[in-house]
C-alpha cells in the first residue's frame, strides 16, 4: 500500500528535505508470462492497465515502453480537454472521458491539475458560424454544455482577442464549453503509473517491442529488447508507431503517421485565462501555470516518423496568432517540438478487436488524443477484458472502414485536423 | 523541412509541394466486381512505413506536375525521385 499524498505527508517529508519520498512506481524486470501486455507507456496505455487492474480484477499485467513513460505524445501535446464533438458517437466517447477527468485527481490521489477554464472556438466566416451553431445544438442534444457567443461576447470573455472587422479573417463569433479546459499532461501519466503500480502492474521501461509471435490466428507473445514475454492478450497503444507494431503482426491499418508541432513562449504574467482555438486560421493558444503561452500548430501533410516538423507550419500558425492577438507581437518563443500522430481517414480513433485473436488496437487518435486519456483507457480495458467493445466504443471498431460506417469528424470537430 | 529535386524544375523547398500519399496503389480494373474488403484495402489501408517509402508528390506551387519519390520517413532523407509510370528504384 502506497503512502497517501496529502498536506501531512508533504509536511512530514519537508523535515527530511524531501529526500525520503517512496518511489511512485517500481522498475521491475519482465516476468516470463503475463495475462495482458500493453504496448506503449503513455497516458492511454497506463490508463488501460490501471482500469484493467481496478475494474476488471486482472492481476498479472505489464506495460512495456520503449523509452520512458509519458515521453511520447503524452508529454508533447498542448493539454487541451474538451468534449464538444459533433456526432453522437464522438460526443459519447469524449464526454465519458471528461466526466472521469472531473474526479481524476481525487481518484488517483495525484494532482493532475485539471482546470476547467473553458475552451472557446472561433468562427471567421459565415460557414464557420453555421457549423458552430449546428455543433452547439448537437452538443446540447447530447447533454454536453455549449453556448454560442457573438463577437461582443467573445471579446468580453477573452479581451485580448482582436475583434476588429478589418483583419484578414475577422472574428464573427464563437462557441464556449465551460466544462472544458486543460490538465498537466505529465502528471496524468505519472498518476496512472503510480495507481497501476500499486495494484501490481509491472511498468517496464526501455523495453522496445521487436516482434509479435503468432500461432495461427492467436497471439503467443512479444519479442522485446528484454527478451520474449509470453501472453495471450496484447493491447497496442503505440500512437504514431501503431502501424509499425501492426506490421509485426501482419496487419495493415488505415493510418498515416505525421508530425504535429507545438511551441511555448517565454513565461509571462497571467494574460489569457482560457483556451482559444481557431479552426479556420489553425491557431490555438492557452497559458500554462508557469506562465508560458502554449501554442499548437498543424500537421505536415507527408508521412514522417522524425518527430520534427516543417518551419512553414510554425510560421503560418504564428502569423495567425499575431493577427488575432497583436499583444503577443514581441513575445519570444522558448521551445518548439514535434510528435508523431497517427491519423485515421475519418479523424476518429480506433478502439477495437482485430482479426487476430488476443490482439487489440487503441490508435488513430490523430491530433486530439490527450483529452480522451481516461475514457480511452477505461473503454479499451473493457474491450480487452471482455473481448467485446463497450457500447461507447462500439462505433470505433476497425471494421467501419469496410462497412463504410465512418465517424467523420474531419472539419466537424471543433478544430481542423 | 527539406529540399525536393523536382524532376521538371530542379531543387525547391518542400513547402512548394503537396504530398500525395503512398505510391503504386493501383486503381481496381473492375470496380463493380470489388468486395467491401477489397474496397477498404484500396481506399483506406496504408503501409505507413517507418523507413524507405514510395510516395507521390505534386509540385503544386511550381509546375503542378505529379512525380514519385522514395523517402526515408524515419529521417526525411530523399533516396530517389522518379517520374509517374516509372518503376520504383531497387535499393
Amino acid at each position: 500500500m502506497k503512502n497517501k499524498y496529502s498536506i501531512f505527508s508533504l509536511i512530514k517529508n519537508a523535515f527530511s528535505y524531501h529526500e525520503n519520498w517512496e518511489k511512485a512506481w517500481k522498475d521491475p524486470a519482465p516476468k516470463k508470462e503475463y495475462e495482458v501486455v500493453i504496448i506503449g507507456g503513455g497516458g492511454h496505455g497506463l490508463a488501460t492497465a490501471y482500469y484493467l487492474a481496478k475494474k476488471h480484477n486482472m492481476k498479472n499485467i505489464a506495460v512495456v515502453e520503449k523509452g520512458w513513460i509519458g515521453g511520447g505524445n503524452t508529454g508533447r501535446n498542448t493539454t487541451i480537454i474538451r468534449s464538444n464533438y459533433l456526432w453522437d458517437a464522438s460526443a459519447g466517447l469524449y464526454d465519458h472521458a471528461l466526466k472521469i477527468w472531473e474526479g481524476l485527481s481525487q481518484e488517483l490521489n495525484y494532482n493532475v491539475m485539471f482546470s476547467q477554464r473553458g475552451v472557446m472556438n472561433l468562427a471567421h466566416n459565415l460557414q464557420d458560424v453555421r457549423d458552430l451553431k449546428r455543433r452547439t445544438h448537437a452538443n446540447r442534444l447530447n447533454g454536453i454544455d455549449a453556448v454560442y457567443l457573438n463577437t461582443e461576447e467573445v471579446k468580453k470573455f477573452c479581451p485580448i482577442i482582436n475583434t476588429s472587422p478589418n483583419i484578414r479573417y475577422p472574428v464573427l463569433g464563437g462557441t464556449l464549453q465551460r466544462r472544458a479546459g486543460t490538465a498537466r499532461h505529465d502528471a496524468v501519466a505519472w498518476g496512472y503509473a503510480r495507481g497501476a503500480d500499486e495494484m501490481g502492474v509491472d511498468i517496464i521501461q526501455n523495453c522496445e517491442v521487436k516482434g509479435i509471435k503468432r500461432i495461427g490466428d492467436c497471439v503467443e507473445g512479444i519479442e522485446t529488447t528484454k527478451g520474449f514475454i509470453k501472453t495471450k492478450k496484447i493491447g497496442v497503444v503505440a500512437a504514431g508507431h501503431s502501424s509499425v507494431i501492426a506490421n509485426m503482426a501482419g496487419l495493415k491499418l488505415p493510418l498515416e503517421s505525421k508530425p504535429l508541432q507545438a511551441l511555448v513562449s517565454e513565461p509571462v504574467k497571467p494574460i489569457i485565462d482560457t483556451v482559444v482555438m481557431s479552426n479556420a486560421v489553425h491557431a490555438y493558444v492557452s497559458q500554462s501555470d508557469k506562465g508560458e503561452l502554449v501554442i499548437g500548430a498543424g500537421t505536415d501533410d507527408y508521412v514522417s516518423y522524425s518527430q520534427k516538423g516543417s518551419h512553414d507550419i510554425v510560421e503560418g500558425t504564428l502569423n495567425a496568432i499575431l493577427e488575432l492577438y497583436p499583444i503577443f507581437s514581441r513575445m519570444r518563443m522558448l521551445r518548439q517540438w514535434g510528435g508523431i500522430v497517427d491519423i485515421c481517414p475519418d479523424a476518429s480513433p480506433i478502439i477495437s478487436k482485430t482479426s487476430i485473436k488476443g490482439l487489440y488496437f487503441n490508435c488513430g487518435w490523430g491530433t486530439g488524443g490527450f483529452k480522451a486519456t481516461p475514457g480511452s483507457g477505461d473503454l479499451f480495458a473493457h474491450t480487452i477484458a471482455n473481448d467485446e467493445p463497450h457500447k461507447l466504443n462500439a462505433a470505433f471498431n476497425i471494421n467501419r472502414f469496410v462497412s463504410g460506417d465512418l465517424v467523420d469528424e474531419h472539419g466537424a470537430a471543433a478544430v481542423a485536423h | 523541412m527539406f529540399l525536393i529535386n523536382c524532376p521538371f524544375c530542379g531543387e525547391r523547398e518542400q513547402s512548394e509541394f503537396k504530398a500525395g500519399g503512398e505510391a503504386h496503389i493501383v486503381r481496381p480494373k473492375q470496380p463493380t466486381e470489388l468486395s467491401d474488403d477489397e474496397w477498404a484495402e484500396y481506399l483506406f489501408m496504408r503501409k505507413n512505413i517507418k523507413g524507405v517509402q514510395f510516395e507521390r508528390w505534386n509540385h503544386i506551387h511550381g509546375c503542378r506536375k505529379w512525380f514519385n519519390m522514395a523517402r526515408d520517413t524515419s529521417n526525411d532523407q530523399i533516396k530517389a525521385v522518379y517520374k509517374m509510370g516509372e518503376k520504383p528504384p531497387v535499393k
